[in-house]
């Protein structure tokens, strides 16, 4: 399970990485929001990858419980993911719109020397 | 655009039992899985609803709240709720209980995290609403 | 516990909410009344820290490992003070600059969100609340980089969000990772188990995560690329903000989890951070010199000035540590003021360009007489704060036998010196610029202009004071500095504070 479990997560922070890395702004927005992803199931594995009892209070034993930490960290994560996944599709979206088309490289202006 | 007459008796049918099912997810979720969060997300469900079969000028003329005034008061009775334990417990969110018992219904446990989550559940409300009419106006205009 | 130690996270909050309201005399005055609000709070808050009191409070009255721990100590205390004096500075500044379509587009509430993510990030004593405390920071100030929609701003806030996302996504790995290896995430837990841990292997891959992580947002030395691309771009407002300290934060989250959590896997990295120090320093330095735009110009001395803080993570002695809060204080200060002051320029002038800008201390001495304090503030000359923030830095790399650092120090603080001479000659002594002739049609009304020259006056009057009298900073950052430092068999005066705080309420005896 735990071999599994780290070949996906490397899969999934390398295929972000691919994706991050290519000229088109689609795919950099994917890229990262796999990422996160990857980084999600890490967090994940902290916490035993073992079927234990719900972790509530009177119905499980303390020793038989689940861990519910990683959980609760991953819902954070998650949420936080989903509003930034957001916020850069619609500024991904703006940005293509201002520049005419989705490829990274035409996107240097900033870099240069400007007269303003 | 026209809108279909079904789907607009079916959202206007969905709506009260959409706010009644997210108020027992409010209620539900000190124990159980639920909570604040969730509910509010389906409460606004239903005005979302009502959005997408009406259209969202006729849904803002209709309700007539200022969905980020729904917010802020969401984050006061939030605080509030930690306020209260910082003042009577020492610790901001720690929790008071207040447990009534009432002949015919049983004992009632009141506590601050309830209202906490009350407060989480407006916020959650009124800012899903707020960003869903802001981007349904949105689209609404560029259809026209 | 006094609910000033929560004051603030929610007085930001509730600014901002407020701010969202539809009406604009109102969300100006909420806005307004807030940032003073916040203030008030973080003067407060230094009050009762000045003695080298440390406030813990823990969240729900859950004791320590299990609640969130919210710490004041001396550190936090200097952060939250600078946070509010910035906020509420540049706030008037920004209330007095900001175009009616930002502002439209909820500009003040993400300010004051912004503010809430610092402050959090200033007070939380866990690991995985820094991690929300940076993203409620990093969202706001993504936003706040693209808001106007201008080509430059869209193309420079992709670079900005992307690389700013990748730091968030091994930030929250390598927090992941410290669950994993210590089965805990609150700051002074995790201080106690490193210390018991056997296997320095472990923290080691753990600090060079956290390096990479915070440095990304720090902006040091391979890791700046985003910074110089995408600070310039929006309002001078944002850049003043954003320049001043955003990138402190990356700096101070290092010293919490490096020196704090980590010591003895960063004495492993100590040569490695000493040539991150010097290129950061060097490269900074050099990229200033060769701009002609002032913003851009200023954005380098950023990464340059986040090398000298470096420096003192680099040395990694309490004296050093302790100089390196004192250079925090002065360098947010001067480089504000100097972002600010640029900002009024281009308001009289109507250019940030060094070759159509010229003439300036003829028609406008005072910004002349406010830029001149500044930059030679920061380029360190005394009797000016830089002075003594050098000296104290330069004087322990020399006590910890570190020739090579302060050499570069040294070096670099010349070649700041000289760009700063760069912008005076060609903006405030040469006649006249290319285009201007100081009639500049501004869109500002007398009473906002008036402010946005009293928000940067006062800022430099800030730097002005400080170099005058550096002595109570000094000792302030002495106590921050020790209490991150374990003495003899005792862990350090934070852990030791909040240890005790949850052996009061029945927590953890150990």
């Amino acid at each position: 399970m735990t071999i599994l479990y780290a070949v996906t997560i490397g899969v999934l922070f390398a295929c972000g990485t691919y994706l991050v890395l290519r000229r088109s702004l689609v795919r950099l927005i994917i890229g990262l929001s796999l990422l996160t992803y990857a980084a999600n199931l890490m967090i994940f594995t902290s916490g035993n990858l073992q079927q234990r009892g719900t972790p509530i209070a009177g119905e499980t034993q303390p020793e038989a419980m689940a861990d519910p930490l990683p959980q609760a960290l991953i819902l954070t994560a998650i949420v936080i993911s989903f509003g930034v996944t957001a916020f850069t599709l619609a500024l991904g979206y703006r940005a293509s719109q201002a520049v005419g088309g989705d490829d990274l490289d035409a996107m240097q202006t900033t870099d240069q020397e400007e007269l303003t | 655009m026209t809108r279909s007459p079904f789907f607009k008796f079916l959202a206007r049918a969905m709506m009260p039992i959409l706010i009644l099912f997210s108020i027992f997810f409010l209620l539900r979720g000190h124990n159980q899985p639920g909570g604040g969060f969730v509910g509010g997300l389906v409460g606004a469900s239903s005005i979302v609803l009502m959005t997408l079969a009406y259209g969202a000028e006729e849904v803002a003329r209709q309700m007539r709240f200022d969905f980020r005034r729904v917010m802020l008061w969401g984050v006061i009775v939030a605080v509030i709720a930690g306020m209260l334990g910082l003042i009577f417990q020492s610790s901001f969110l720690g929790s008071i209980w207040f447990k009534p018992y009432l002949d015919g219904i049983g004992r009632l446990e009141l506590g601050t995290p309830a209202l906490f989550d009350a407060g989480v559940y407006i916020v959650v409300f009124g800012a899903t609403v707020a960003i869903v009419m802001a981007m349904a106006e949105e689209s609404d205009r560029e259809v026209e | 516990m006094s609910p000033l130690i929560i004051a603030p996270i929610l007085i930001p909050l509730i600014t901002g909410f407020s701010a969202l309201l539809k009406r604009r005399g109102r969300r100006r005055v909420a806005f307004a009344l807030g940032m003073s609000a916040n203030l008030i709070a973080a003067v407060l808050m230094m009050a009762s820290t000045f003695d080298g009191t440390i406030l813990v409070s823990q969240m729900g009255n859950h004791p320590m490992p299990f609640g969130i721990s919210l710490v004041v100590d001396p550190l936090s205390a200097i952060m939250l003070l600078l946070t509010a004096v910035m906020a509420f500075l540049v706030g008037i500044f920004a209330l007095a600059t900001i175009d009616a379509n930002r502002e439209r587009f909820a500009f003040f509430p993400l300010f004051a969100f912004l503010i809430v993510g610092l402050n959090f990030a200033f007070l939380t004593g866990d690991l995985f609340s820094l991690y929300v405390a940076f993203e409620i920071m990093l969202m706001s100030s993504f936003v706040m980089v693209t808001l106007g929609g201008e080509r430059g701003q869209l193309e420079g806030g992709i670079k900005y969000v992307t690389i700013n996302l990748i730091s968030s996504t091994i930030f929250v790995v390598a927090a992941g990772l410290t669950y994993t290896v210590a089965g805990t995430l609150n700051i002074a837990h995790l201080a106690i188990r490193f210390s018991e841990l056997a296997d320095p292997g472990v923290t080691l891959v753990l600090a060079g995560m956290f390096l990479i992580a915070f440095g990304i947002k720090a902006a040091i030395f391979p890791l700046f690329f985003w910074l110089p691309a995408s600070y310039h771009t929006p309002p001078i407002a944002v850049t003043a903000l954003f320049g001043g300290l955003l990138t402190k934060v990356g700096v101070y989250a290092m010293w919490r989890m490096l020196i704090l959590v980590l010591p003895a896997a960063t004495a492993v990295l100590q040569p490695l951070l000493i040539v991150i120090s010097i290129l950061t320093m060097i490269v900074g330095v050099l990229g200033a010199v060769a701009q002609m735009d002032v913003r851009r110009l200023l954005s380098f001395h950023v990464i340059s000035q986040i090398g000298y803080l470096l420096m003192s993570l680099a040395i990694g002695t309490s004296e050093a540590l302790s100089a390196g809060i004192f250079f925090m204080v002065h360098v947010i200060l001067a480089k504000t003021a100097l972002f600010l002051i640029s900002g009024v320029v281009h308001e009289f002038e109507g250019s940030y360009h060094l070759k159509y800008l010229g003439g300036v201390t003829k028609r406008h001495p005072g910004a002349a007489l406010m830029f001149f304090v500044a930059a030679l503030a920061l380029a360190g000359i005394p009797p000016f704060s830089g002075f003594w923030a050098k000296l104290l830095l330069l004087r322990a790399g020399i006590a910890a036998e570190q020739y090579l650092l302060v050499g570069v120090g040294f070096a670099v603080s010349l070649l700041t010196l000289y760009s700063m001479i760069k912008i005076w000659n060609e903006v405030y002594w040469k006649p006249n610029g290319k285009a201007s002739n100081g009639a500049h049609a501004s869109p500002l009304t007398k009473i906002e202009r008036r402010a946005m020259i009293g928000a940067a006056a006062v800022m430099v009057a800030l730097v002005f004071a400080l170099g005058i009298a550096p002595e109570p900073v000094i000792e302030l950052s002495n106590r921050a500095a020790a209490d991150l430092f374990p003495t003899g068999t005792q862990q350090s005066g934070y852990v030791e504070a909040v240890v005790a705080a949850s052996a009061d309420i029945g927590g953890l005896s150990e």
